[in-house]
């Protein structure tokens, strides 16, 4: 049945003539590897590693992108450093940009300046810093996404998701922390939002706003110990989640999409040496060539023209980085007079309210495999990635959080979507309000008719054929459409997914029914009412014995191929 | 090359793994399923068909090498050529520009190149490699469960309850001093009282952010709006802390035009009334002013006061009005403070009305 392709055709080949010509006289990479592997036993891990098989597809190159935007992070981040001062010292500008001379400000606002102006390319590191930081949490939040909408979370990698969720919020905790450090217009007010928003805190709130800040806002703290988070404590984390990550992907291997030959006990792809790692090597000069080419070509924080922080002035239409705006954008959101007194003291709920529903959403986001591993109660390892389709309640979710997400990221703008488009505020903040509420639950049922729908067309395609287009005249004088059949391999990629019924509840020992497992019931039928099963053997045999051509179909002795996942 | 080979059989049908036996919870276990048609035939590329197309991609790869050494000359030089000039905003343009087009040249060659090579010229065809599940196999699982009874027995960890429950006991403790550490992160003040008091104090000037000139009442014209800052503020060595709770807008209304509530009939001095700028949502400057309908916008998160109805919120999610600060005029006619605010200013806080 195997039709695997023959080896013998590779580039490899001429392996044997160059290790007899070694054997002569070691030459200098061999006893290199030599010297090396005499004293750390590398040899072991490059055979195991070397030859290890990595899956294709543009989809996984998201992670790639996060983590060599994260390399290209490190390599400017460390430059800066350099000439970066975190001190909130007061000094008077006296660089050479005339228009902010004689001007106070900060020493670190003085020094960005510096870097920017003074020094050869220090505009160019900073801005590849800053594209990087963007381009890093958006192949983050993209990479997030593809995981979620093929199921790769399922068992062994519900572990692998929550270290991945830890890196998300580690991103924009750098994000946050980099953008505060120069001290510029734009990131005190920023940082006056986070003061404000801790202080609606209740309880907490006040005395943590004052130990943060070392005393009232701002002070002269804040910056430096900002400056400890963002260049040692969160990547020091970073770093060994980032490892952690890695090393599990290693054990659990990657996930592959469903295709001929693929099975959920293989993985089907290229070796690391050679062809992933050119591959891949390659990919991370391209990531960094075009973050430089963006840093090159377009301007990115340009504090020079928001001057330094002070409490007073601000300008309108200020934006944060885009992924700190569904934050921004949930603060906004809130309608007016949201608060209460509990006794002598104010319960802020504008405050409290954003902070708990972003909190249960990123809560959420974190726990999905878990819940989904709960309803399902299946405890089997998945190593096939699902098409988005064919689990279509949880695309659905999928789809309703995503635009859950997008609604707050809008809100953010909401003052230049107004101005924009010549409406008022007032009701773009309502729209916006009510869209938060309805946009997701439309989402949710657009996206799961829609996936149904997709796994109709499927079923139909693979037991049918598609419409050729092409029409016949029978010799009765009816006209019919030619349906054309797939071919084995395109057929299989159709039929080939993981099916779901509904928990039948039982009762237990004791003939009762727990709360828990009630609930698990509903769960389950909310996820499984409305399913498709695939294609049988069966019905395939019948639909090509009725006239459809005889199409070669195997028997059905190789099942253990399909249900191995 | 082995591994591809013995792949060969591994991949179709000989799937069957020995592994424990793992619930499939409510998946259903297909038994009349369609049949795994097995890898499809390669299709070999130009490249290993043709030797001219070889040759041609080989030459390709090493160009773009090439033009990856010329862009990292091209970038060294246009670091020396193009100096930033003090006081040229442009030279600082030219050199970004420069020296990032080199860089990027010299990034771009070597990854285009590398991708291209492996595409072209690398083996194509797919390998394989099985999967395991990802549990230790029964005997590995076995002698780990040993390891850690070696462990209790030898210690006696389970046994010594005392001990361990002491040992626990310390642990949970030890890190408590770390905890009062952090105290020291801010100064020996009360925040609350902090936060309840402003520079403001009877007979305090106020004065023009950001020059510190004093105001004089005749100086304030109907319609308009002035930022204002406390005499002596720009003198303080907390000047950033006090500006961030003393900040101002002052504004002349028609006096018939204010709706003044009890208490409040002597706050402003002929309709020149004067507000925290400081927004009562989470506190940023708010300092946009609509002179037709007088009302005050946060362009943060879009609060409006009202200005006519003493600062009260009309939109948003603010939920308290902007403080009034209590003016009159001096013997010399600049516009004075009649005391701080009679309210904490800026975001809520848990202890505000304490
Ligand atoms: C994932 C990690 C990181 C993210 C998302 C990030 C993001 C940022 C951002 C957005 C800025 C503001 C830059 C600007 O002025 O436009 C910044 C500044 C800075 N970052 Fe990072 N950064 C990260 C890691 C690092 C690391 C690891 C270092 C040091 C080794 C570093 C060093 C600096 C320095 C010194 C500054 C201040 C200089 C300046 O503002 O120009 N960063 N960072
Ligand atoms: S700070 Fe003014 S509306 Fe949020």
């Amino acid at each position: 049945m195997t039709t695997t392709t023959d080896t013998s055709a590779g580039v490899g080949a001429p392996e044997a003539p160059r290790s007899t010509a070694l054997a002569k006289r070691p030459s200098v990479t061999a006893s290199a590897a030599n010297y090396i592997d005499e004293r750390t036993s590398i040899s072991g891990l490059v055979k195991e590693l070397g030859r290890k098989i990595f899956p294709d597809h543009w989809s996984f190159m998201l992670g790639e992108v996060a983590l060599y935007s994260f390399i290209v992070i490190l390599l400017t981040g460390t430059f800066l450093t350099f000439f970066f001062q975190a001190s909130q010292t007061p000094v008077v500008y006296d660089g050479t940009y005339l228009p902010l001379k004689g001007i106070n400000m900060s020493a670190a606002m003085n020094s960005t300046l510096h870097i920017s102006f003074d020094i050869r390319g220090g505009l160019l590191m900073r801005q590849v810093h800053h594209w990087a930081a963007l381009l890093f949490v958006a192949s983050i939040g993209l990479h997030m996404l593809r995981i979620f909408f093929t199921g790769a979370f399922r068992k062994p990698r519900e572990l692998n998701w929550m270290i991945g969720f830890i890196l998300f919020i580690l991103a924009m905790a750098e994000g946050f922390t980099g953008y505060s450090l120069p001290d510029d217009l734009l990131s005190g007010n920023g940082l006056r939002i986070i003061d404000g928003l801790i202080k609606g805190l209740p309880i907490v709130g006040t005395w943590i706003s004052y130990l943060l800040f070392g005393g009232e806002f701002p002070g002269t703290e804040i910056v430096g110990r900002l400056y400890t988070l963002h260049i040692l404590l969160l990547p020091a984390i970073l770093v060994a989640a980032l490892g952690v990550h890695l090393v599990l992907l290693v054990i659990n291997k990657h996930t592959q999409f469903a295709g001929p030959g693929k099975t959920n006990d293989n993985v089907v792809g290229v070796p690391i040496m050679p062809v992933f790692a050119a591959k891949a090597g390659g990919f991370f000069f391209i990531v960094f060539g075009v973050i430089m080419l963006m840093a090159s070509l377009f301007t990115i924080n340009p504090i020079w023209t928001y001057g330094p922080y002070d409490p007073s002035p601000i300008s309108a239409g200020t934006q944060p980085d885009w992924y700190i705006g569904f934050a921004d954008g949930a603060l906004r959101l809130v309608p007016s007079d949201w608060g209460f007194m509990i006794g002598d003291y104010t319960f802020s709920l504008n405050i409290v309210a954003p902070v708990l529903v972003l909190g249960l959403f990123i809560v959420a986001v974190a726990a999905y495999p878990f819940i989904e591993g709960w309803i399902t109660g299946d405890k089997r390892e998945h190593h096939i990635a699902d098409r988005p389709r064919n689990a279509p309640t949880r695309t659905a979710i999928g789809a309703a959080g995503v635009t859950f997400y997008a609604v707050l990221w809008a809100a953010a703008s909401s003052d230049l979507i107004a101005t924009h488009f010549l409406l008022s505020i007032e009701g773009v903040i309502r729209t916006l309000q009510i869209t938060l509420i309805l946009g997701p639950i439309v989402a949710y049922q657009i996206t799961k008719r829609v996936c149904l729908a997709l796994m109709k067309k499927d079923r139909e395609i693979a037991l049918h054929g598609f419409e050729s287009g092409r029409i016949v005249r029978l010799p009765g004088g009816e006209y019919i459409e030619v349906h054309e059949q797939l071919s084995d391999y395109e057929r299989w990629r159709l039929v080939s997914f993981q099916d779901y019924k509904p928990l039948m509840i039982r009762p237990n020992a004791q003939g009762r029914i727990s709360t828990l497992e009630r609930a698990r019931g509903a769960m389950s039928s909310w996820f499984f009412e409305d399913r498709i099963s695939p294609v049988t053997n069966t019905e395939l045999e019948q639909a090509h014995g009725a006239g459809h051509g005889a199409v070669e179909t195997g028997s059905a002795d190789g099942h253990e191929i399909g249900t191995g996942h | 090359m082995a591994q591809h080979g013995d792949s060969n059989t591994a991949s179709g049908t000989a799937v069957k793994v020995s592994r424990a036996p793992e619930s499939p919870g409510t998946g259903v276990v297909q038994s009349d399923i369609p049949q795994n048609p097995g890898f499809p035939p390669h299709n070999p590329r130009m490249t290993d068909l043709d030797p001219n197309k070889e040759k041609r991609a080989e030459r390709q790869v090493a160009i773009l090498f090439f033009l990856s050494i010329i862009g990292s000359i091209f970038a060294l030089a246009a670091y020396i050529a193009y100096p930033i000039i003090p006081g040229d905003f442009g030279s600082i343009r030219t050199n970004n520009l420069l020296l990032g087009l080199g860089i990027t040249l010299g990034l771009l060659g070597i990854g285009l190149g590398a991708v291209h090579w492996a595409k072209q010229l690398m083996r194509e065809d797919e390998s394989v490699e099985l999967r395991h599940g990802t549990r230790g196999t029964p005997e590995t699982r076995e002698k780990a469960v040993e390891v850690f009874e070696l462990g209790n027995a030898e210690s006696g960890f389970g046994r010594r309850t005392l001990i361990r429950n002491s040992m626990i006991g310390a642990l949970v403790l030890t890190p408590v001093p770390a905890i009062a550490l952090f105290r020291d992160l801010a100064p020996m003040a009360d925040p609350v009282k902090l936060l309840q008091h402003t520079m403001w104090k009877k007979g305090t000037r106020l004065t023009h952010d950001p020059t510190g000139i004093p105001i004089k009442a005749s100086d304030v014209t109907l319609g308009s709006a002035f930022h204002v800052i406390p005499e002596g503020l720009l003198q303080r060595t907390d000047m950033l802390e006090q500006k961030a709770k003393a900040a101002v807008l002052l504004m002349r209304l028609l006096p018939q035009d204010l709706h003044v509530t009890k208490g409040r009939e002597t706050w402003n001095y002929n309709g020149i009334i004067a507000y925290s700028k400081i927004c009562t949502h989470v506190g940023c400057p708010v300092a946009l002013y609509e002179q037709d309908t007088h009302h005050l916008l946060c362009p943060c998160h879009q609060s409006q006061f009202d200005i006519t109805h003493e600062a009260k919120v009309i939109f948003g999610p603010a939920r308290r009005p902007l403080p009034q600060l209590p003016i009159t005029v001096d013997s010399e006619g600049y516009l004075v403070a009649q005391s701080d605010f009679h309210e904490p200013v800026g975001p809520d806080f848990w202890e505000r009305e304490t």
